[in-house]
Parts: structure tokens; sequence; C-alpha cells
């Protein structure tokens, strides 16, 4: 049984939505990342999603891209990244860790390499938005089955796409709220809503999270009944910039509190 | 398998883009043989663009080399000055189908900008360029030429701010935009279908050349040759050909300050497979995968990676491809301005350097074809500060 699956079916079953928050490896520091981590695991995140920092972010925004920029500069490398992993399983052994980031990185690392190395660091998945699953198969033919495997689905997918999502992906599936890169946004309006209900009622093999534009408590109770969960990402990175690890925590605790109460 | 060049190409794009894919692979299947398209875009090719090209006979250059036959094609002919126009023209019609109202592009020396700007104002479409911040400094004058045709142009920061990072940004509009924005691809790049679009609307070169060349010298020539950086104006000229074993194709990579420093974009000559913006095809990156920052003098070379069409002619030995430095084009420029009274775009010049290499080790009876990709005019800023006259 799926480890991120088994998580969110707990946390659902004491009443709440599940929260994953997403950290670009190495930022703001190679110093603070264990650390800031481990306090915004005690803060309320339920899952954290492990950004590999990569030169090309196609589908990031630009405070995603620009923490990858910098967390490069400050020398991140795939390994230390999996040291990051290793060690925040050992504290936080409960907590499911996702690596989010694009192909090449996996495929210069040598894809069987990389899937034994995520294994050994305890990570639970991955999430690639760059390769759809028109690319799935092959991409991934010389994996095991051991990680999760999360594909993404977006207001552009028809029915009977997110169907085929649902029944490929594993953990979870990670529906994006609208079309458009990684960050903040002022709202959601009603075709928003249409469709994310929608898309909520099709999906039944997984659990469904939403992310992109989630920022503040107020996304969260709006969009509570149609999801399991919520991905949060450019508003941590944000707060993160401030270099005020206090302010990050509440940010994490008003999140983790609109999940527990919508 | 669809979209695949042997290993190579593929759709490695967000979720958001697939149904844009799809339903631009569709159109465009069903579009390419109908009678009233192939009529219209003849028209546009001719009336508009100025098409065919001539293909010159470069007598001077021939007898200053003293050895094999020197042709140019003339793309730097073409209406607004360089190749770009022929995938433009194809690619507007193809949004007109798809119903799009909004159309977006990536340029790096500002010829695709400038390209798409033209055919959006020819046509009455809103348009927004991404060009990176160094090249609207480098090729100013295209930037102030898309604005005339109405065009927007955004300056890109990211990154190195030039091509590949323009593209990057042109990914992210459309990833936004889709439901109405049509994305023209500038080169033979990107996620599938685009490499194959553009280059089938390229092909005109080459298979202009063929007719050409056998009317001059009743036969194929010997060589081709053609600069890459992406690398449509090599597929448009190269592919009539790949199936004519006679013909030897050479593709010209910009070495900038050499290929034994890390400032060049020789591709395929140092690079290796990986995935980036949408397709699996050689790359220059670092061991960890980051793509690396890339130099060349000519803004339309200086990108890290190429089209995948062209990785698999590498592989299959079917193309040789090597490189020229900047100083090497630059000689080559100043050469072709003086011998035959054209000015080539120092994209261009590459494929005209080369000729230093090929022509002592070719025979009088030799013929060898150069896709002359586009005029000069745009490099002057360039040429005025590297060229003591």
């Amino acid at each position: 049984m799926s480890k991120i699956k088994s998580k969110i079916e707990e946390v659902n079953r004491n009443g709440k939505k599940a929260l994953s928050i997403f950290l670009t490896s190495g930022f703001p520091t190679i110093e603070k990342f264990i650390n800031n981590t481990n306090r915004i695991i005690d803060a309320g995140a339920d899952l954290i999603e492990l950004g590999m920092p990569f030169s090309d972010p196609l589908a990031d925004g630009g405070v995603i891209q620009q923490s990858s920029q910098i967390a490069l500069q400050n020398g991140i490398t795939q390994k230390q990244t999996f040291l990051f992993a290793e060690e925040l399983k050992k504290k936080n052994v409960n907590t499911p860790l996702i690596l989010m980031g694009y192909a090449n990185t996996i495929i210069q690392y040598g894809k069987e390499q990389f899937e034994q190395d995520a294994i050994n660091a305890g990570v639970d998945g991955l999430i690639i938005p760059d390769v759809p699953l028109e690319e799935f198969d092959s991409f991934f033919s010389q994996f095991s089955n051991k990680l999760d495997k999360i594909l993404l689905t977006t207001p552009t997918s028809s029915k009977e796409r997110i169907i085929t999502l649902d029944n490929k992906s594993t953990g979870f599936l990670y529906c994006v709220s609208v079309s458009g890169t990684t960050g903040v946004r002022s709202g959601f309006d009603d075709k928003i809503i249409e469709n994310l209900k929608a898309t909520y009622q099709t999906v039944n093999n997984n659990k469904m999270l939403i992310g992109f534009g989630i920022s503040k408590p107020e996304n969260i109770k709006q969009l509570s009944p149609f999801a399991d969960g919520f991905i949060v990402g450019s508003a941590i990175i944000k707060s993160l910039q401030n270099e005020n690890i206090d302010e990050t925590i509440e940010l994490v605790k008003s999140l983790s509190e609109a999940c527990s109460t919508s | 398998m669809a979209g695949k060049f042997g290993e190579f190409g593929g759709r490695f794009v967000p979720e958001t883009l697939m149904a844009a894919l799809h339903e631009l692979a569709e159109v465009y299947n069903s579009t390419k043989t109908d009678i009233t398209f192939i009529e219209e875009l003849a028209d546009l090719q001719k009336n508009y663009n100025g098409r065919e090209t001539p293909l010159t006979f470069a007598n001077r250059l021939t007898e200053h080399y003293g050895k094999g036959k020197i042709y140019l094609k003339r793309e730097d002919l073409n209406h607004t000055g360089a190749h770009k126009m022929n995938n433009t023209l194809g690619q507007i019609l193809l949004a007109k189908r798809l119903g799009k109202k909004r159309i977006i592009a990536e340029t790096g020396a500002g010829q695709h900008g400038v390209a798409t700007a033209t055919v959006c104002a020819k046509f009455g479409i809103e348009c927004t360029v991404y060009m990176g911040e160094v090249d609207v400094h480098r090729q100013e004058m295209n930037v102030f030429r898309m604005k005339m045709l109405g065009a927007k142009v955004v300056p890109v920061t990211s990154g190195s701010m030039t091509l590949k990072d323009a593209t990057n940004e042109a990914i992210r509009d459309w990833v936004e935009n889709v439901e109405n924005t049509h994305y023209i691809i500038g080169s033979v790049v990107g996620p599938h279908p685009y490499p194959m679009i553009v280059r089938d609307f390229q092909t005109i070169i080459g298979e202009e050349t063929k007719i050409q060349i056998n009317k001059f010298e009743g036969r194929n020539p010997d060589y081709i040759i053609a600069c890459v950086g992406g690398g449509s104006n090599a597929i448009g000229i190269f592919h009539p050909f790949i199936n004519n074993p006679e013909v030897k194709l050479v593709g010209i990579e910009a070495g900038g300050y050499g290929i034994d420093t890390y400032m060049h974009c020789a591709t395929l000559t140092l690079g290796r497979p990986g995935v980036f913006q949408g397709m699996n095809t050689y790359l220059l990156q670092d061991n960890e995968g980051q793509i690396s920052e890339v130099h060349s003098i000519s803004a339309g070379l200086d990108y890290p990676g190429v089209g995948p069409e062209h990785s698999l002619l590498k592989d299959l030995d079917r193309v040789q491809y090597s490189s020229i430095t900047d100083d090497e084009a630059l000689d080559a420029a100043l050469k072709l301005s003086r011998l035959e009274g054209i000015l080539p775009a120092l994209e261009s010049s590459h494929a005209l350097a080369h000729l230093e290499y090929l022509m002592p080790t070719t025979s009088k009876d030799d013929i060898v074809v150069i896709n002359l990709s586009g005029r000069g005019d745009k490099d002057l800023n360039t040429l005025i500060d590297k060229i003591k006259l």
C-alpha cells in the first residue's frame, strides 16, 4: 500500500484535508534547509514535496524559478537532495516525501541509479510535470513500482483523459487548479470552481489534491468541498525569501488550521 | 512512433499543453493535404514572400577558392530577410484554422520575431514576441521593426537572457493562455508536432534547390552546407536530399570563442542527449543535467539544444556536423560582401566560413550549395563593433 495514499486517507479519516508543502531543495540556503523543513512539518505539513532544482523549469512561475536558481547557485546537487531526504525521513518517519522536478535531472543521474538512491533515501513518490501520459510508459519503463508516480490533471484535460490519468497515477492525483504555471493568484472564478467540481466527481481511484495558486487559508476553505487535500508551494517559498522562518511557520499553521476546519 | 525521430523528439511538456498539441497535430494532418490550404499558402509564398528565391552562382567566390563551383540559395531574399517567413506563413494559416485569436513567438536574432509580427499584421492577429534581454540589445533594429509591425516585444530577464530563456517564457505564456493562443515556434524544436510542421514548411528551400541545380548543372550537388542553431534552415534544404546518398550534407554549429572553451553552441559536436523544452535531443549541459549557458556572436545560433531530427541525422551519420568560431564567421561575412556584393547574416556566415575547410578538398567538377539563410542588415550593430574598416 502506498504510504502517500494511506497518509492522506488517515488525515481525511480524522475529518481534515491533507496539506502538502512544496520546498525547493537547498533554498534559501543548504545550511537552513533541514531545520526549516522540520519546523514546517511540526507546524502541520502532512506531506513534503521536495523540489529538485532545474535550470529551465517550464511548469514554474517566477517565485519557484528564482528559488531554483538560488539553490543551484548555493551548489545544490542531486546527491545532496537525496541526503536531505534521508535526514528528513529519520526524524519524520510518518511524513511521506515526494520528489518533484524535471525529466532531465533523472535521465542524467541515470534512471536505475536514481530510483535506487531515492528508495534508499526514503522517498515515497515522484512528480515530474514534463513527463505527461504520452511519455509516461517509456520514460518509467526501467522503474519498478516501489515509488509512486503522481500524474497531473489540468483544466484542459478531457473527462476521458482524467479517467486515464486517475487509473495510472499512484499515491494521489495532482489536480492543477488553473491553466498556467505555479504561483500565487488573486482568486478562483466560477468557471474554475465548476471545473474542479467536475474533476473531483470523475476521480474515483485516487485521492485528489489541488495545487497551483493555493496561497492562503481562504483558498482552502473555498475549494475544500472538491478536494482531499491541498498543495502549497510558491506562497511558502515567497515567505522563505524574507529569511524570517517564523513568518513561514505562521503561514503553515494557518493553512493547516484551514484544512482542519473546512 | 508518433512524434519521434528514432529515440529523439517526443512531447515532454506539462499536461496543460497536451490537448493543444493533439489538436494542432490533427488540424495540421487534415490541412496539409487540403487543396484550398495548399493554394492559399502557395499564393502567399509567391506574391507576398517573393518565392521562389534564386540559386545564385557565386562566380567570384568560386574563383577565389579555385576549386569546385559554389552556389548560394538566396533565402536572404525572402520578405523580411530570412527563411523564417516560410514557416510563419504556413503557421498563421494553421492558427486561422485553429480559430486562435492571439499569437506568441520566441526570437533570438529577431528574424523569427519579425517574420511572426509580419504575418500577424497581414492577418490582423494580436502578436506577442518573447526575446532575451541580451538579444534585445544586440538586435535593436529588429526590436523596433517588430514594434513598427504592431507586435508587443517582451524582454526576458531569466537565465542567460537569450533564445533559450525566451523560449521558456513563450512556453509558459502558452500554458497560461492555451485556449485562445497559438504558439508559432521558429525552429524545428520543441514538442511534437512542431519539429515536423516547421520542417515541412521549410522544405520548400530544398525542393526549389533541387529543381534549380538540376536545371543549371543537370545533377544534384556534391555538398550542401547550412548553419544549425535550432536547425530549421538546415532541415529545410537537407530534407529533399536525405535519400540521395551522393549528396553530402554538412551542418555548421556556432563555435563561439572556440569549442575548447565553454563559450560556444556546438550542441551536436559536444553535447549529449537529454530532455529540454519538450524534446529529447542533444543538449549542452553539465553532469547534473543543468542546461549550459552558451555563447555565439550570432543571436540566432545562441541555443543549447537542437532540433531532434538533427540528433537522429547525426546518429545515423547522414549529416556531418562541425563548428565555426565567431571570428571565422566575421571573416566570411566580409569575404562574401566583397566578392559577391551580398551581406550575409552572421548565422549564414558560419556556413560560408566552412568553405575555408571544404573547398581545398574539392575538385573543379564538384558542386557546393550554401544555404544563405538570411541577410546581414540586422547584424550591422555587431559588425560595426567587430570589424575595423
